[in-house]
């Protein structure tokens, strides 16, 4: 990529919006992109929102977009700060045709959920956001799909249980929680203390402060605890820095288990021979092999419309993320096309899609994503959609699956995160919906 | 039973991690030295030459071409922030100058970006960090590599201003500015120089932080690290850079394990802070740093 290039992307995120993409017209679906290309976070900006223009080319080059709709998107630089993102918010939100919101930040989501809900678009948090937003009787328009912070700390105490043998095997063994010092970190800590309850495993919570490029302290109290895990829950500088530490004290890294944001080659290449053996949770394999992929190196980037520079990326955990949301994004406007009709949709009914995405193995095998990802099953209440999880094992090069699809505790979750969202409806004076018929907003 | 092995192996960790903020705290000083700039750039100028370095082996060049072509590009970029920066600026007040290096920061990170993208990248420069096991306390082998750097560092640094002209120029420029120009020495030269081997020790840091983080974007927060060690050691002294960052490593390190879980941990970023704003209200120019004394 030249320098050239580079700074043409920068330029054109920061001053013209027009340049980067396309703007909607009739027969358009509008995607507002308030992406990071820039800053310390560029690198999950660009594989994440890379993989989702990605598929949206490839929608628009091989099916001439989405029943005739044609796909179109404009970027809004962010460089992950807050008040970026809703300037962004500010200034794409009334572009025609607005499809949804995928801002991959949990600080940017939260500011946006009451925005969005006044203008009635859907705001998607794949794998993050509030955790009770997972319930549609309170968020009608928020939809945290294939996995919410509780489940993926159902899923990780999951798969240990299935590493020792099951689930009554947990009962006396040691397990830490090494946290990002931030809102997002601390958010699962009586997850995992209710899990301890319920499976009788002794822990312990342990806090790295931001950034987290200093973790002598806290790896040497692990160490003397004598762990048998460790859950790394990162963010950033804070993952390499924790294996290459977990190292350094003599902690095996097969048995530090990341979760969905400590899971990228972003995480582990920083860390080199230290990373070996380390595992991580990711509700989507990572790898070019699965047909969609194979689908969007021949057309997109055969067209030269790629949007990764290094060609390396594909495939990767953040570019596979992007394609997965891609695909959800699509077919969620799909199955609102059937019921609305094939043309340029409000965002109130592509909410209506998204409430409707049910995708089986089957259909996501048609997508071309067998093994890519499992299945969703959202509905009018459910936002998260059962999401299945996988374990990955980084070997030095590459992640290798190591575990089957897990499916998190669902029914324990369920009324933990009931009871958050009826707080939150009665603060905000939010009327609880008791059926996807029910009119939605404030 | 109180566990002393394990306070020695805390202790240890955190004297050798304190050697790696002193790495830092050098380059502060140097041009704090000199010029009586805080230069909050040198986190962004890590960066840039970690990035060099990096983009250059993994493109197929060489150890040692990469290190020279980007000992190179820190010195072209310190005639340069001289040249462009410094020189236009020169009598205006410190907070002028300090800004000048706060947005000099963005502009190095910016462009670090632009030319050799986001990606985050490892670093091996050969050195394991496979623990040492001395009678059941680890000792870290990249760290105790780091601290023999940081004291090589040192003594050349302590060599060099005692013993080489422009060693003695930069001296005489840190005592007394106008005494230096009324002698004859020629203060742009110095400056230059001086961002030059503050350059040089961006380098050496950049290449021991990014070999221990990985060559990122959050590289240059670890400024963050070495403010405490200026304001402890103080700002203007080389040994004071070696002491503060002995005393805050150790001190912080302490202070998360044994003080921590009173609070909940995660104390370690502003215990720091507070060791070296306590020093600050009983001795405000650091340990180390000169006393200012003006006549009213």
């Amino acid at each position: 990529m030249t320098v050239f290039r580079r700074m043409k992307i920068a330029l054109g995120a920061a001053l013209a919006l027009g340049l980067a993409g396309t703007v909607a017209q009739a027969d358009e679906q509008f995607f507002p992109l308030q992406s990071y290309r820039v800053g310390p976070y560029a690198a999950g900006g660009t594989g994440f929102f890379g993989g989702f223009i990605d598929y949206l080319n490839l929608i628009n080059i091989r099916d001439g977009g989405v029943n005739g709709v044609k796909l179109t998107w404009d970027e809004g630089e962010t460089q992950y700060e807050v008040e970026r993102g809703v300037e962004v918010y500010e200034r794409l939100k009334n572009r025609p045709g607005v499809a949804a919101w995928n801002p991959l930040s949990v600080g940017i989501a939260y500011a946006m959920i009451d925005r969005i809900t006044k203008d009635k678009v859907p705001l998607i948090t794949i794998n993050h956001g509030r955790t009770d937003s997972t319930d549609g009787r309170v968020f009608p328009y928020v939809f945290p799909l294939l996995l919410n912070p509780y489940s993926e700390t159902s899923g990780i105490v999951n798969y240990i249980a299935s590493r020792e043998g099951g689930p009554d095997k947990l009962k006396g063994k040691k397990i830490i929680v090494l946290y990002h010092g931030s809102p997002y970190g601390k958010e699962t800590i009586p997850i995992y203390k209710l899990l301890a309850d319920k499976y009788g495993f002794e822990l312990e919570q342990i806090e790295v402060p931001h950034p987290g490029n200093e973790q002598q302290s806290q790896w040497l109290s692990i160490r003397r605890a004598k762990a048998d895990y460790v859950v790394l829950r990162g963010w950033g500088v804070m993952n390499p820095v924790a294996l290459k530490t977990a190292q350094k004290v003599g902690f095996p890294a097969d048995h530090i288990i990341g979760n969905v944001w400590s899971n990228s080659e972003e995480d582990v290449i920083p860390a080199g021979d230290a990373a070996k053996g380390y595992v991580a949770i990711t509700t989507q394999a990572s790898g070019a092999e699965y047909p969609v992929l194979q689908e969007v190196i021949k057309t997109v980037y055969g067209a030269g419309k790629g949007n990764l520079d290094d060609k390396k990326r594909i495939g990767s955990v953040y570019h596979n993320l992007g394609i997965v949301n891609g695909i959800l994004n699509v077919e969620a406007i799909r199955i609102a096309q059937e019921k609305f009709g094939k043309r340029t949709l409000t965002g109130d009914e592509v909410r209506w899609g998204f409430e409707h995405l049910q995708l089986d193995p089957a259909r996501v095998e048609a997508l071309g994503a067998k093994g890519l990802f499992h299945s969703i099953n959202v509905t009018w209440d459910n936002h998260e959609g059962d999401g299945r999880v996988t374990f990955q094992q980084w070997d030095g090069a590459k992640w290798k699956v190591v575990s089957d699809w897990i499916a998190p505790d669902w029914a324990a979750l369920r009324p933990i995160i009931e009871k958050s969202a009826a707080a939150y409806a009665q603060e905000h004076g939010i009327k609880i919906r008791t059926s996807g018929d029910d009119p939605v907003g404030q | 039973m109180f566990d002393y092995q394990f306070l020695l192996e805390v202790l240890i960790g955190g004297l050798l991690s304190g050697v790696m903020y002193s790495l830092v705290a050098i380059g502060f000083v140097l041009i704090y030295k000199t010029s009586g700039v805080l230069n909050f750039a040198q986190g962004a100028m890590l960066l840039f030459a970690a990035l060099t370095f990096v983009s250059l082996v993994e493109r197929g060049t060489s150890f040692v071409v990469a290190l020279a072509a980007t000992l190179a590009v820190m010195i072209a970029l310190g005639i340069a922030v001289e040249r462009a920066v410094l020189r236009p600026l020169v009598n205006q007040p410190p907070i002028t100058l300090f800004m000048a290096t706060l947005g000099l920061s963005y502009i190095i990170e910016g462009a670090a970006q632009l030319l050799w993208g986001t990606q985050v990248h490892g670093l091996d420069i050969g050195v394991s960090d496979i623990p040492f096991d001395v009678g059941g306390v680890f000792i870290s082998r990249f760290d105790l590599f780091a601290a023999a750097v940081a004291g090589s560092l040192v003594a050349l640094f302590t060599l060099f201003f005692r013993y080489t002209r422009t060693g003695l120029s930069f001296r005489a420029v840190a005592d007394d500015q106008f005494a230096a120009l009324a002698v004859g020495l020629r203060l742009p030269r110095v400056w230059a120089a001086v961002w030059t081997a503050a350059g040089i020790v961006a380098l050496v840091a950049g290449l021991l932080w990014g070999a221990r983080l990985g060559v990122q974007f959050s590289l240059s927060l670890v400024v963050l690290k070495a403010l405490p060690v200026l304001v402890l050691g103080g700002f203007d002294s080389i040994a004071g850079a070696i002491v503060g960052g002995l005393l805050i490593g150790a001190t912080e390190k302490l202070a998360e394990v044994y003080v921590g879980p009173l609070f909940g941990g995660g104390i370690e970023a502003w215990a720091a802070y507070v060791v070296a704003l306590a020093l600050l209200l009983v001795r405000p120019s650091g340990l180390f740093g000169q006393k200012l004394v003006e006549r009213v």
